[in-house]
């Protein structure tokens, strides 16, 4: 006997991130998906929101990585609520994952809850975990042709920050291309430059982001 | 290497879904994956076979119906296959978009007994 299901694959986790929606939208809390290669920045760019925005609005950080707590503890030494998830070698943080960290963790209503995805261009654009935005990174060393080559993470981008532009005079980094490759797949999202190094265009970044969160509540 | 998670996942709804029918055995089950999605066929059906051990589920043939991703051109408004390098159309060079095409992620149907 034939059944028809039409249902998608990621059903199981789907289900889970709604949960997730309801319950931050409950709480007030703007969440928000940091996606990104290793070392793109993903940490500085956290940094850099909870120390402006979240100085506002109240912070929380989730962290994601296949081991280790080194970006925890940078956080938990600015007194912000932090949360580790180890995936023990998995590849992605999905929706279960959030839900069980939620339960436990204390957010202040109407905070900005970054949540740190593990390094990875690929997997995590897969899961949904019920946040408010899926911001993605993309730095200058890590050369133009990303979004080429990793078309469903710039395609689920809701935002994209281009790091490390002090970088440019120093590397074959072809903006043109970067950003052609970018609106094949994603014709709306906003683009930032900036340098969490230099502090380049962190402003014009954040003052979008406190728009966005403005909006929502 | 999501995967993992993916059949996981997918596995639990087919297990649900063939149990609310009354069914002993799954013996088949069909998926459609879109190009622009990510996932290997090859390494689902390594899980499975090792996940789906005991369930009703064991021993199900995965057939998987790729889809190639199109574009449309928004220059000339071709529809094209999205070329191997790039997203411009092979027609007049113009810049493409994505259509839904090639985003599929679902399980179309299942046999049971």
């Amino acid at each position: 006997m034939k059944i028809t299901i039409m249902k998608n694959i990621m059903e199981a986790n789907d289900k889970l991130a709604d949960e997730n929606r309801v319950l931050f939208k409950e709480k007030g809390i703007t969440a928000v998906n940091v996606m990104a290669s290793p070392g793109s920045g993903k940490t500085s760019v956290i940094l850099k929101i909870i120390t402006s925005l979240g100085a506002e609005t109240g912070a929380a950080v989730i962290e994601g990585d296949i081991a280790s707590n080194i970006d925890a503890e940078t956080i938990d030494k600015l007194g912000i609520p932090v949360s580790q998830i180890n995936t023990g070698g998995g590849c992605h943080l999905d929706a279960n994952m959030i839900k069980t960290v939620m339960a436990d963790m204390q957010v202040k209503k109407g905070a900005v809850l970054l949540i740190e995805n593990v390094g990875n261009l690929v997997c995590p654009s897969t899961f949904d975990l019920g946040e408010y935005l899926k911001l993605v990174i993309a730095s200058v060393p890590e050369g133009h042709d990303k979004p080429y080559k990793y078309t469903s993470m710039f395609m689920a981008a809701d935002v994209i920050i281009l790091n490390k532009i002090d970088l440019m005079p120093y590397i074959d980094f072809d903006r043109d291309s970067f950003y052609k490759g970018v609106r094949a797949v994603n014709p709306a999202a906003p683009i930032f430059e900036l340098s969490c190094r230099t502090g380049e265009g962190i402003d014009i970044f954040i003052s979008w982001l406190r728009k966005r969160v403005q909006e929502k509540t | 290497m999501h995967e993992y998670a993916v059949t996981q996942g997918m596995l639990q709804t087919v297990i649900q879904e063939a149990t609310k029918a009354g069914a002993s055995k799954i013996t088949e089950i069909r998926l459609v994956i879109g190009d622009l999605s990510t996932i290997i066929d090859e390494s689902v059906q390594m899980y499975f076979d090792i996940m789906s051990e005991d369930t009703i589920a064991q021993g199900a043939k995965l057939v998987f119906s790729r889809v190639k991703a199109r574009f449309r051109c928004t220059v000339c408004g071709n529809d094209y296959e999205k070329p191997a390098k790039g997203f411009d159309c092979p027609t007049c060079g113009g810049m493409g978009l994505p259509t839904d095409i090639g985003k599929e992620f679902y399980i179309e149907s299942i046999d049971v007994e």
